[in-house]
């Protein structure tokens, strides 16, 4: 008797609205957020729980079937893009928040529970859940573990891997295992900290606990203006040495103040060449103290206009400009391609000059938002992808960015993940030996490499031909995403 | 010094010798047994690099925590976790390999949540970098919080970078009396109810609630909680931290209980709870030790020997599941083909009791 296909063993422990086979069905989960990557996957599966994950993946891993997994789709790396020959498994059918505790400040959620759902499930208790990504009200939990997700608050409150207490993990075989605990440590290695931010190479989570911080009672937003990104830089260098760390601590240059000021209204000084928006949280009193001491830190440091909200509309108006400037950017420009990289916040002079110097080389316009708190750069590189020519350029742009980055001192992403998108840049930031750590340490939870294979951490011998392309043609390799050896 | 290392456990990989690595040896009686020569990482040290107004520390393994802390009090910062020293000249490698963390852990973080970046030379000679000294960054994977907590069993952890925090404005502890299931539930609330507490501790019948932060925000919790206020309160907490209070002075064996900061007292044995409730000692022997284990898993955490018998804290991870305990193996057998160094199971109980 001929042995079962995978679609048949697939659809034994699926129900059936839960496996895609159809190309039209399978449309939707071609990419993720890094739309200029596509491919539809072999399959898509979409189990409703724990058991039948497990089911899929001791099936996949039995027919050596790669297995990409994916949340709400939401990624900016390419993280969650299909391979043609691997089983795209999708955890958004898993959205339940199975309980809360208050008194511990716990909650334990399914991973295709949304970011921002968990914040409003816990809101009557005085809680929330602080890492903060601006795509909180679509992205899930199970795709900012993965990714190591951060926010504008994460300065103050800490990534996605200080914010988790516990994961429930099905490994490539089929095998269920915990990591970390109910407590605030575990014993043996931390590979809590670990899987978070591994980017689907080493598991799949089916169950996060999440720690629940209190709800300051206020915030308060500084926006101050200033006549140069040098000045304002400098500010935010004030502010921390002044002993203060605010709860967000954001920058953004005039272009892309311009850009937002068009499609939200927040009330930006468009006469600044950048503006800071500077949040302090706590007690009334807390705020009132902290508020009195950036003010007068920033008014030294050389703003030359300094609006503090006096009401909560007012404050989240002062955010909306910059929580939108990834969309206003997009109506400015027919596309637009977010960068991620985190510099050592002395270097940002030197890097946003350079920036600006390879704008022109590029002919592109780029705008710059920033987590200037903890010097994570979002350089916006506008083009038209129906230009011919200008994607490629744009991509040369950005990965001259990142190398950028890496000379400073600083790293190739700082939030949005390594994905398919930023590969090749991983050769310039580890050495072979380094990447050879990485893919044994892949080896111990995944030894037929199955897992999310080609993202993250590239192969040794890709980071050759992309060396010996970059030098001799100063183009990426042809065929970037196909496997090699 | 690195080349010198590199050279020494390359030639011990090649000889099939065993090394181990050692700072002061102020927590060496939570590591893993050591056979062979001694690396004594004290040879490496100094600060490589620090600016306060970038947050970030760059440190050699073998610099003085003392001396970390006093250049960045200098500044006006901190290591927020805390660190407890266990002896003047604790260094920061063995900090960071033994990961434990004070009295702030449960409010600001643990040693691995401060560890941006680390180098380590491991068992094949190789020196490797991951991480990195920004606050962001998730390229490849967190290796560096990996080695936290790895008691040399993964290589010679030869530099650190750290986030840095402020020190706080201002602090004031105040004392409650009440019993253990109250004040479990006290340092539980108050917290969710978003006072500014740094750190808690129950001891013989009382609680310790340190709050820290801004002036006002401090002046408003002590009014609001009352309590007993404790003069000389930073002396006080050192000398928790340090575990020279007389709590543990008077333990024959003390275990140490990581669990749900909820989780009921138990009022059988001498206890001191921690953490807002997460972390508990026990005076134990060796015939209650069955029943913190399995206390402690009930309660979600897990139990291990402390001080006073052979500790089990560094080979705790024994009592992995079986995927884990594989996943544990090949991850050693990639940084230490050659087993150069201890592995976490060969703990200072295990040799203990080989020995005799």
């Amino acid at each position: 008797m001929k042995a079962p296909s995978l679609f048949e063993e697939l659809a034994n422990v699926l129900p059936r609205d839960c496996l895609k086979i159809a190309d039209e069905d399978m449309r939707p989960y071609e990419c993720d957020g890094l739309s200029m990557y596509r491919a539809l996957p072999k399959c898509v599966a979409l189990p409703e729980d724990e058991k039948q994950l497990a089911e899929v993946m001791r099936i996949c891993h039995a027919h050596r079937v790669p297995v990409v997994a994916r949340g709400a789709g939401t990624g900016l790396s390419g993280g969650a893009m299909p391979d043609p020959n691997a089983v795209l498994l999708s955890t958004a059918k898993m959205m339940k928040i199975i309980s809360v505790d208050p008194l511990a400040c716990t909650a334990r959620v399914q991973p295709g529970v949304r970011n921002l759902a968990i914040s409003e499930a816990v809101a009557q208790h005085g809680l929330y859940y602080a890492p903060d990504p601006s795509s909180q009200i679509a992205c899930t939990i199970g795709g900012n573990v993965a990714e190591n997700s951060g926010g504008v608050h994460c300065l103050k409150y800490g990534l996605t891997v200080h914010n988790i207490r516990k994961l429930r993990v099905v490994l490539m075989t089929g095998e269920i295992v915990t990591l970390g605990g109910d407590g605030l440590d575990s014993p043996g290695y931390d590979l809590l900290a670990l899987m978070i931010g591994s980017e689907g190479l080493l598991g799949i989570v089916t169950e996060v606990t999440v720690k629940l911080t209190p709800k300051p009672k206020l915030a308060q937003v500084a926006m101050a203006s200033f006549a140069s990104v040098e000045t304002a830089g400098a500010a935010v260098g004030e502010i921390i040495a002044a002993g203060i760390i605010p709860g967000g601590l954001e920058m953004m240059d005039q272009i892309a103040t311009e850009a937002v000021e068009g499609f939200v209204h927040a009330g930006y000084d468009l006469s600044a060449a950048a503006i800071l928006l500077c949040e302090s949280d706590g007690t009334p009193e807390e705020v009132a103290d902290e508020m009195a001491r950036v003010s007068e830190v920033l008014r030294k440091a050389g703003a030359t206009d300094i609006k503090v909200s006096n009401n909560e509309a007012e404050r989240l108006r002062y955010w909306s400009g910059r929580k939108n400037a990834f969309p206003a950017t997009g109506r400015i420009s027919p596309d637009y391609y977010c960068m991620d990289g985190t510099i050592p916040r002395r270097e940002l002079p030197r890097v946003l000059n350079e920036i600006a110097r390879l704008s022109e080389k590029y002919g592109l316009r780029c705008a710059n938002v920033f987590h200037a708190g903890d010097g994570n750069l979002h350089p916006l590189i506008m083009f038209d992808a129906n230009v011919e020519g200008e994607l490629q350029r744009a991509e040369d742009f950005g990965a001259e960015i990142l190398e950028l980055c890496v000379e400073v001192g600083g790293t190739i992403t700082g939030e949005h993940g390594v994905g398919i998108e930023k590969i090749n840049q991983m050769c310039v930031q580890f050495s072979p030996k380094e990447l050879t750590r990485m893919h044994e340490i892949k080896h111990a939870f995944d030894e037929h490499a199955l897992l999310n294979p080609g993202k993250a951490v590239p192969t040794l011998h890709r980071c050759a031909e992309f060396g010996r392309m970059k030098v001799s043609q100063g183009k990426p390799m042809p065929f970037a995403n196909l496997e090699r050896f | 010094m690195i080349e010198t290392w590199q050279q020494q456990i390359k030639a011990a990989a090649a000889k099939g010798e065993k090394l181990a690595i050692k700072g002061s040896g102020s927590k060496s009686f939570l590591a893993p047994v050591r056979v062979g020569l001694t690396l004594d990482t004290r040879s490496h040290a100094g600060i490589v690099e620090y600016d306060p107004k970038e947050l970030v520390i760059v440190v050699k393994c073998g610099t003085r925590v003392a001396d970390v802390e006093k250049a960045m009090a200098d500044a006006g910062q901190m290591l927020a976790f805390e660190p407890p020293h266990f002896g003047d000249d604790s260094t920061i490698g063995g900090t960071v390999a033994a990961g434990i963390s004070g009295p702030r852990r449960a409010y600001a973080g643990a040693v691995r949540d401060f560890v941006l970046g680390a180098k380590v030379i491991d068992g094949k000679g190789d020196h490797l970098s991951f991480g990195g000294k920004v606050m962001k960054n998730v390229a490849g994977f967190d290796v560096s919080r990996l080695l936290v907590g790895s008691f040399g069993s993964l290589g010679v952890i030869t530099e650190v970078a750290f986030k840095c925090l402020p020190l706080p404005k201002a602090q004031a502890t105040r004392v409650f009396e009440m019993d253990a299931a109250t004040a479990i539930e006290a340092m539980n609330r108050w917290y969710a109810e978003a006072d500014p507490i740094t750190a808690t501790t129950w001891v013989d019948g009382k609680l310790h609630v340190r709050f820290a932060g801004a002036e006002p925000a401090v002046n408003t919790a002590v009014q609001k909680r009352g309590g007993e206020a404790l003069v000389n309160d930073v002396d006080w907490w050192r000398d928790w931290r340090e575990q020279r209070h007389a709590f543990f002075a008077s333990a024959k064996e003390l275990h140490r209980v990581s669990c749900k900061s909820t989780a009921p007292a138990t009022d059988d044995m001498r206890t001191a709870i921690e953490w807002g409730g997460a972390l508990r000692w026990v005076h134990a022997d060796e015939a209650s030790a069955a029943k913190i284990r399995y206390q402690a898993s009930r309660a979600g955490g897990y139990a291990s020997v402390w001080r006073g018998g052979a500790s089990t804290h560094a080979s705790a991870a024994q009592s992995l599941s079986d995927p884990l305990k594989d996943i544990h193996a090949k991850i050693k057998a990639s940084f230490d083909p050659y087993n150069v160094f201890p592995s976490l199971s060969s703990s200072a109980g295990e040799g203990a009791r080989q020995g005799g």
